[in-house]
């Protein structure tokens, strides 16, 4: 017997994936000085069930760099490193190679190998931090802080030494330290990165050669310093004696033994190669086993090291169902609340008295009904945190390789949107944002010089506004140049006129192909793939405008039909059919006098409401349908919006509002003009939802017919 | 289950075989009529529909089957046979049709029956008001004569419009 592993590996693949989703959130969050605990816990709980996984499906690659990034953060979560910038940096870029490794296993895409092992080397020297002889030293300060190097370099010339010291005075303040041995000795206070040294220094000398150690340069800053209990490996300078000896002092304690203390403070004045190299592997040997004692001692460690012991808190509390069965329960809770309505119904004309118990019992299956209806409507629905979260690491990395700065802000991350339309929206906002940070947000200098922050705000924003959702992508950067728009579409042989109003003119910029020209800086840019994106969603039922101020930035802004299972109806009454109108396109109703009904010229009727005249569809004509009324001023007319239009639908009489199930009528049936889709009333029977968008667009035309073109 | 229907009903005809086709047979004002029973999901009664606006008259509308959306077409108007009376004796016959589900609403539905190859004999080019595109052939049963029908490429045709053509 076999067993199919196929379906085992999909399980992995997405359980990975969201591993790898959660693990670079937490990192997007973490706090580098004050890392809380249960986060880094999270992180290597995900990086450890992806090694597992990895595994047990045989997918060597994947369980190696996770190996080694699951060793370096249990020394961190351990509290046996401080977790720095450096390492978050490096978590991200294994998290993105494991990303490739995966999609590579999964899809067969292409996977640099290289950039593989550069991130297992990197996490691997990070992981060893100063235990290796030519160690990176971890930025120990934040972004412009200070940190002190001590450089030491093998036997040079006279010559060679003073361009280095040059060199490196360029970086921060120098200091010649005493040679000892022949070798020569810098201390540098630079705010630059042990990396920027070694730059410099491997042109004179072998990497191998050259050793870089920090030194502190605060005292105040010792407790975050985790590696410091490296330190013995770190020649001590004679004047940073003192400075060593706080450094040193939570070993006293625990390493009481005279060889140990002696090793640290005399360890400066035997450099020789062999032998601190001897030396080293002992203390490491040491280290290892003495660490935990050690901190339990320093200041911290005993609570971290706690903390991190206590068993998780929240697990991840989600299951993987598939699409179909949620429809499926979706469609059967539809038919039970039909089944509900219509049981209601019948007991309604039951005598009260006589049947206490039953009607009782029927309306608390009602009630349950309509919670159950809502609990499995919301399964579906996803909140736009799931597309918004993937935005921040996309920010961060955009806005630092175009050397901008830029604040990302995120509104209405909790409102909700089928899942179906929330991961076809991806793309679409990916470019938007794009465009937004590159073409949109200046560089910090003409920022400044505008008189504007240094740093960009790049805001997403999402909210529901009657039947449609509103995802907006707003900066406040350079704005849309309509004059570079206009002399651009004319050279393009576009037909347009300097007249165009601005929002004409910013709708110029979604023709495909307007920007494939020549770059024109900030406009040309934007143009890139507009036209996919606009196309993309329209054919989600959407629509997008922009909205633009020269100096003061751009706005973006998709609306989204909510083309959910569930909207809120109208019920309506036309002779003997009942139709329901979506609720979000529903202004007022009301029953118009006879004077403010007018024809005109015989085409068709207008209704004047508070002084505006619009146009009266009646929709017995429209669907042909023998009517109770077709005097307007006899039944009642809905007004009715979309896209800014308006108009009035003669009706009979309207029923009431309801939330309503939609069905599509195209799946057993066909396209029908007018109609967007079907549902199904309380008694069984079926209703037509009217397509008031199409309907409002044929206002334009005179004939009724041209509903139906 | 079908062996043991198929053995029952081959009772009827005295050369049926169990590898010949069961149809379902209907009648239409006079003619009777007959059809693949796998395309039949099920046999119902008419039910209020749902009149779609401006739709041809022989589609009824729409009712509500136990959540879906089902089309109902009326033959009798579409094909100008027998009166289209509506009472607790119409029949629907629900059709699935490659996964579309649509009802056909007939005058009755008399019976399943197992044809041999040999009792379909190929429709002449004249006679029904079918075109003869839509027909598998004749069928012969004692007295009866069936015509059967290929519901499945009559649905889908062009002519009942019941379902949306391919934008050019």
């Amino acid at each position: 017997m076999t067993i199919d592993m196929s379906q085992f590996f999909q399980v992995f693949f997405d359980e990975a994936e969201e591993g790898l989703a959660e693990m670079e959130k937490l990192l997007l969050a973490v706090n580098v000085s004050d890392p809380d605990d249960e986060d880094l816990n999270a992180v290597f709980r995900a990086a450890h069930s992806i090694k597992g996984g990895s595994a047990t499906f045989g997918l060597t690659d994947l369980t190696e760099v996770t190996h080694v990034l699951e060793s370096l953060l249990d020394r961190i979560r351990q509290g046996q490193m401080a977790l720095t910038s450096q390492h978050v940096d490096a978590f991200l870029a294994a998290k993105d190679i494991l990303k490739s490794m995966l999609d590579g296993h999964r899809h067969g895409a292409t996977v640099d190998l290289d950039a593989v092992a550069d991130v297992r080397m990197l996490l691997q020297s990070l992981s060893e931090g100063a235990s290796k002889k030519v160690a990176t030293p971890q930025a120990l300060v934040g972004p412009g802080g200070v940190s002190r190097y001590r450089i030491e370099l093998p036997n040079l010339g006279e010559r060679e030494i003073e361009a280095l010291q040059q060199e490196l005075g360029l970086l921060g303040t120098i200091e010649k330290a005493d040679a000892e041995e022949g070798r020569c000795v810098f201390i540098l206070d630079t705010a630059k990165g042990a990396d920027s040294i070694h730059e410099i220094c491997s042109f004179l000398v072998n990497a191998d050669d050259l050793k870089i150690s920090q030194a502190v340069a605060a005292r105040s800053k010792e407790e975050e310093q985790g590696y410091g209990f490296f330190a013995p490996f770190v020649p001590q300078e004679a004047t940073d004696e003192e400075r060593g000896y706080g450094f040193f002092a939570p070993f006293v304690p625990a390493n009481a033994t005279d060889r140990e203390r002696g090793y640290g403070f005399f360890e400066p004045f035997v450099p020789q190669g062999d032998l601190e190299r001897a030396k080293q592997a002992e203390a490491a040997a040491h280290a290892d086993s003495d660490e935990p004692p050690a901190l339990a001692v320093s200041e911290g460690g005993a609570e971290k090291k706690a903390k991190g012991e206590k068993p998780a808190v929240h697990e991840s509390s989600s299951i993987r169902v598939g699409v179909e069965k949620v429809d499926q329960l979706i469609n059967l809770v539809g038919e039970l609340v039909i089944t509900q309505a219509m049981i209601e119904q019948r007991t309604g004309s039951l005598d009260p008295m006589l049947h206490e118990h039953l009607l009782n019992s029927v309306s608390q299956l009602t009630r349950n009904t309509r919670d159950l209806q809502e609990s499995v409507m919301s399964i579906r629905m996803m909140p736009m945190d799931y597309v918004f979260s993937r935005f921040p690491r996309m920010v961060r990395d955009l806005a630092a390789k175009l050397n901008k700065r830029v604040e990302f802000v995120t509104h209405g991350a909790a409102t909700e949107l089928d899942k179906g339309l929330i991961e076809r929206i991806v793309d679409p906002l990916t470019h938007l944002v794009r465009n937004s940070i590159d073409h949109g947000i200046e560089i910090p200098e003409t920022r400044l010089a505008a008189g504007k922050t240094d740093y960009g705000t790049l805001s997403l924003s999402a909210e529901h506004q009657g039947g449609n959702i509103i995802i907006e992508v707003t900066d406040d950067g350079g704005g849309l140049n309509r004059e570079r728009i206009l002399a651009k579409a004319k050279q393009q042989g576009m037909g347009v006129s300097d007249n165009l109003s601005d929002g004409d003119v910013w709708q110029l910029i979604f023709e495909p192909g307007f920007s494939t020209a020549e770059q024109v800086t900030d406009v040309s840019g934007r143009g890139v793939g507009m036209d996919v994106v606009k196309r993309n969603i329209l054919a989600m039922g959407g629509a997008v405008d922009i909205r633009s101020s020269k100096g003061f930035g751009t706005t973006i802004s998709i609306s989204l039909p909510l083309t959910l299972a569930i909207l809120d109806g109208m019920s309506i009454r036309i002779g003997h059919e009942i139709y329901i109108l979506p609720l979000g396109y529903v202004v007022e109703s009301l029953q118009p006098a006879t004077q403010d009904v007018k024809e005109i010229s015989g085409q068709g009727k207008v209704i004047k409401v508070r002084g505006e005249y619009l146009p009266l569809l009646p929709l017995y004509q429209i669907f042909n349908i023998e009517s109770t009324f077709t005097d307007p001023s006899q039944g009642l007319v809905v007004i009715l919006e979309s896209d800014g239009k308006k108009a009035a639908l003669f009706v009979d009489d309207l029923i009431g509002q309801q939330q309503i199930v939609v069905k599509n009528l195209e799946s057993n049936y066909r396209k029908v003009a007018g109609i967007s889709g079907a549902t199904i009333l309380g008694d069984g029977g079926v209703a037509l939802i009217i397509d008031v968008a199409a309907l409002l667009r044929s206002t334009r035309q005179h004939s009724d017919e041209s509903v139906f073109s | 289950m079908s062996d043991n229907m198929s053995k029952t009903i081959s009772g009827f005809g005295e050369k049926a075989d169990s590898t010949g086709n069961e149809f379902l047979a209907f009648t239409l004002g006079k003619e009777e009529y007959g059809i693949d029973i796998l395309k039949v999901q099920e046999i119902r009664g008419y039910e209020a529909v749902t009149r779609i606006a401006n739709s041809p008259d022989f589609i009824k509308g729409v009712v509500n089957l136990r959540g879906i959306i089902v089309p109902i077409v009326d033959m009798r108007i579409k094909f100008q046979l027998g009166e289209p009376t509506y009472d607790q004796f119409t029949v629907v016959i629900i059709l699935n049709i490659s996964g579309r589900v649509v009802g056909m609403v007939v005058d009755s539905v008399s019976d399943v029956i197992t044809l041999s190859p040999e009792q379909i004999k190929p429709a002449p080019e004249m006679g029904t008001t079918f075109d003869s595109d839509y027909l598998i052939g004749l069928g012969t049963l004692d007295e009866r004569m069936l015509i059967l029908v290929d519901i499945d490429k009559l649905m889908s045709s062009a002519d009942m419009g019941l379902i949306e053509k391919l934008a050019a």
